[in-house]
């Protein structure tokens, strides 16, 4: 059991996840911000590690990525910088990215060094999922790592069985297929999606992202699921002069 | 030898289908299904018939008489540049919107580099009344104007690719951006042989038919279906590919594939992929391009902008790592030169991006009278200006 299924078993409350890319706005950031995020109340965090080509990523995060790379972003420099998560926070964090920087890292590698600075799991969205079976799954167990896999509106019935039986965190859902940063439009056809997955009984818990951008939208994912993820809200937040400073009025109006 | 993608959608190492769970259902439906859909009589018939009343295949064979001359050695230039649009892009656009039909898709979107993909790719929707929407880097909206007004005549909506460095691999990324936001009524045509699985095998099936003609028209000319040689220039590889395909089994065949060195390989200012390249996951495949350490991509470049991708499909990363194909690159001057040697000695304008096929001519020693069989995929009418500016006339 890592931090994150300790979570998901222990926690009554609707979860909030908050992602931000690493070395943005600064390339120092990512520790004082992923503390900040657990002082104010997040549940976990997912930490981006920026790539040059960000494919599922709107504007926001493309410009997030782009500066992280500019001030001097990689992996290596990421788990140097993560040498002191476990001094410095204690809630679950999940490390999420394409697959190209991993590929060059080396999976085993990546995992490895993960796992050696306490990290949880893994959302990899450009990794199959039968070569994460066949080639790479051992290296996420043998971690305790949870790989972490996306399910849309459009994806099968059969599909999403097959995910939740390869899952080990949790599920994430996307709200619509949509690259990140457009606000969610509550509309009848996503409440009866979230209620689809629901009546489903995975085995794994459900969490909302990609979309999820206010206190509203944060409310009605959590009807269905076990919580929901803002990324492009937070990462927006970041961009302004004293955005780290108002982390915690920016989680405060999720919350409350 | 098997140089054909196998049934998991790889060729050896490369290729598979690394895409995000968004564009998943689309992808899988076509992996299902491309082959069983155009392989269907009725599919076929349609496609044979607007190559042949549209676009105007059959391409001619010509034998370059003074360039054979020049070289000592029978020289004969497959004739994309006479397609309808100019260029081999159209034999799979035509193949890709009678797909998108099938599949019921109302609106199509394409990525264009040099423009001459969105070129055809905006007429095949005027043809069949579809939807256009084509993405193209800002920076190369600015060099490639014309091909920007003929996709507008034809009632395309162009739209700039902003982010990154503004050419092809950014509009590529705009486009599969559109393609997640808009998952059920829209298909993306990709213009190469690149992205997830089934593209690939399916671009190159469709741009099959150069190598299909070719054969033909040699064993017409010359009595025998084989060269000693097959040239063709490669960005991401379409028209490479589709020289190549036919000829893939005959292994006497000497494959070489042309790409751009830029400013000449180490300087810097290159897209010698598979030279600077390396293994890794790019627009959807496991294939060769260029990226720092760190698997950060790095810009290409080339004086054409066709051949300015950071990578080569994954069928051609196969063929270089196994060696059945010789990849080659040639510099812009070098290109320059053959363009305006072939404008001069033959009377076509070739697109630069054919230019460097002809440029490695010069690189190449004959024994007695050997055949050469060079894809001459595009005009050169879109490259006039960067020809002017570089000769100073």
């Amino acid at each position: 059991m890592n931090r994150l299924n300790y979570l998901f078993a222990n926690k009554q409350e609707p979860i909030l996840s908050i992602y931000f890319t690493a070395g943005y706005p600064n390339l120092n950031s990512t520790l004082a911000i992923a503390e900040a995020l657990e002082k104010a109340g997040a549940n976990f965090i997912e930490i981006g590690f920026p790539f040059s080509d960000p494919l599922a990523d709107g504007p926001i995060i493309q410009y997030s990525s782009q500066k992280a790379l500019e001030n001097g972003m990689s992996l290596k420099a990421l788990f140097d910088q993560l040498k002191d998560l476990r001094k410095r926070v204690s809630i679950p964090v999940v490390l999420m990215g394409y697959v190209n920087p991993v590929f060059q890292y080396g999976v085993e590698a990546f995992c490895d060094q993960a796992a050696a600075v306490g990290v949880d799991g893994m959302i990899i969205p450009d990794l199959p999922m039968e070569e994460y079976q066949e080639l790479y799954q051992d290296y996420f167990t043998r971690n305790h790592l949870s790989n972490i896999f996306l399910v849309t509106p459009q994806t099968s019935p059969e599909r999403i069985r097959q995910i939740d039986a390869l899952s080990t965190g949790f599920i994430y859902l996307l709200s619509c297929s949509a690259t990140t940063g457009k606000n969610l439009q509550i509309s009848d056809e996503t409440e009866a999606y979230f209620r689809r997955i629901k009546e489903m009984k995975l085995n794994n818990p459900t969490m909302v992202g990609f979309g999820i951008f206010d206190k509203q939208s944060f409310k009605m994912a959590s009807q269905y699921t076990r919580g929901a993820i803002i990324g492009s809200a937070f990462v927006r937040l970041l961009a302004e002069q004293d955005g780290i400073e108002r982390i915690p009025e920016f989680i405060r109006s999720i919350r409350y | 030898m098997n140089y054909q993608v196998n049934e998991k959608g790889y060729y050896g190492n490369f290729g598979g289908a690394y895409i995000p769970e968004m564009l998943y259902p689309n992808v899988e439906y076509l992996r299902q299904h491309y082959l069983e859909i155009i392989y269907e009589d009725g599919f076929q018939g349609e496609f044979h018939q607007l190559l042949t009343d549209y676009v105007g295949r059959p391409s001619p064979l010509f034998l370059a008489g003074q360039l054979s001359e020049r070289y000592g050695t029978t020289i004969f230039l497959k004739r994309e540049d006479l397609n309808h649009t100019g260029a081999h892009k159209i034999n799979n656009t035509i193949g890709q919107v009678l797909l998108a039909e099938r599949l019921g898709k109302k609106r199509i979107i394409a990525e264009t580099g040099a423009g001459q993909h969105g070129v055809a790719t905006a007429t095949v929707c005027a043809l069949k009344g579809l939807e256009c929407v084509v993405y193209m880097g800002e920076v190369d909206i600015q060099r490639q104007a014309p091909n920007v007004a003929r996709m507008k005549m034809m009632g395309a909506k162009v739209v700039p690719a902003k982010s990154g460095s503004k050419t092809l691999k950014d509009a590529t990324n705009e486009a599969m951006r559109d393609w997640i936001n808009h998952p059920e009524d829209t298909h993306y045509i990709i213009g190469s042989v690149v992205g997830p699985h089934p593209y690939p095998d399916m671009v190159a099936r469709f741009q099959s038919i150069i190598s299909a003609e070719t054969k033909k028209q040699l064993k017409e000319k010359t009595g025998s279906e084989n060269p000693n040689y097959v040239i063709a220039c490669v960005g991401g590889g379409s028209n490479a590919m589709g020289m190549f395909y036919h000829f893939l089994e005959d292994e006497q065949v000497q494959l070489i594939a042309v790409e751009a060195a830029g400013k000449g390989i180490y300087s810097g200012h290159s897209a010698a992929t598979s030279i600077l390249g390396k293994e890794g996951v790019l627009h959807g495949c496991r294939t060769i391009f260029m990226q720092t350490g760190d698997g950060q991509v790095v810009e290409p470049y080339s004086i054409s902008a066709g051949l300015d991708y950071p990578g080569i499909g994954p069928q051609h990363a196969y063929l270089q790592r196994i060696g059945r194909a010789k990849y080659v690159s040639i510099t812009d001057d070098e290109a320059m030169q053959a363009g305006k040697l072939c404008a001069q000695l033959e009377g076509i304008i070739p697109a630069i991006e054919s230019a460097h096929g002809l440029a490695y001519l010069e690189k190449m020693k004959f024994f007695g009278n050997e055949t050469v069989a060079i894809c001459l995929s595009g005009r050169g009418d879109k490259d006039l200006d960067t020809y002017m500016n570089y000769f100073k006339w």
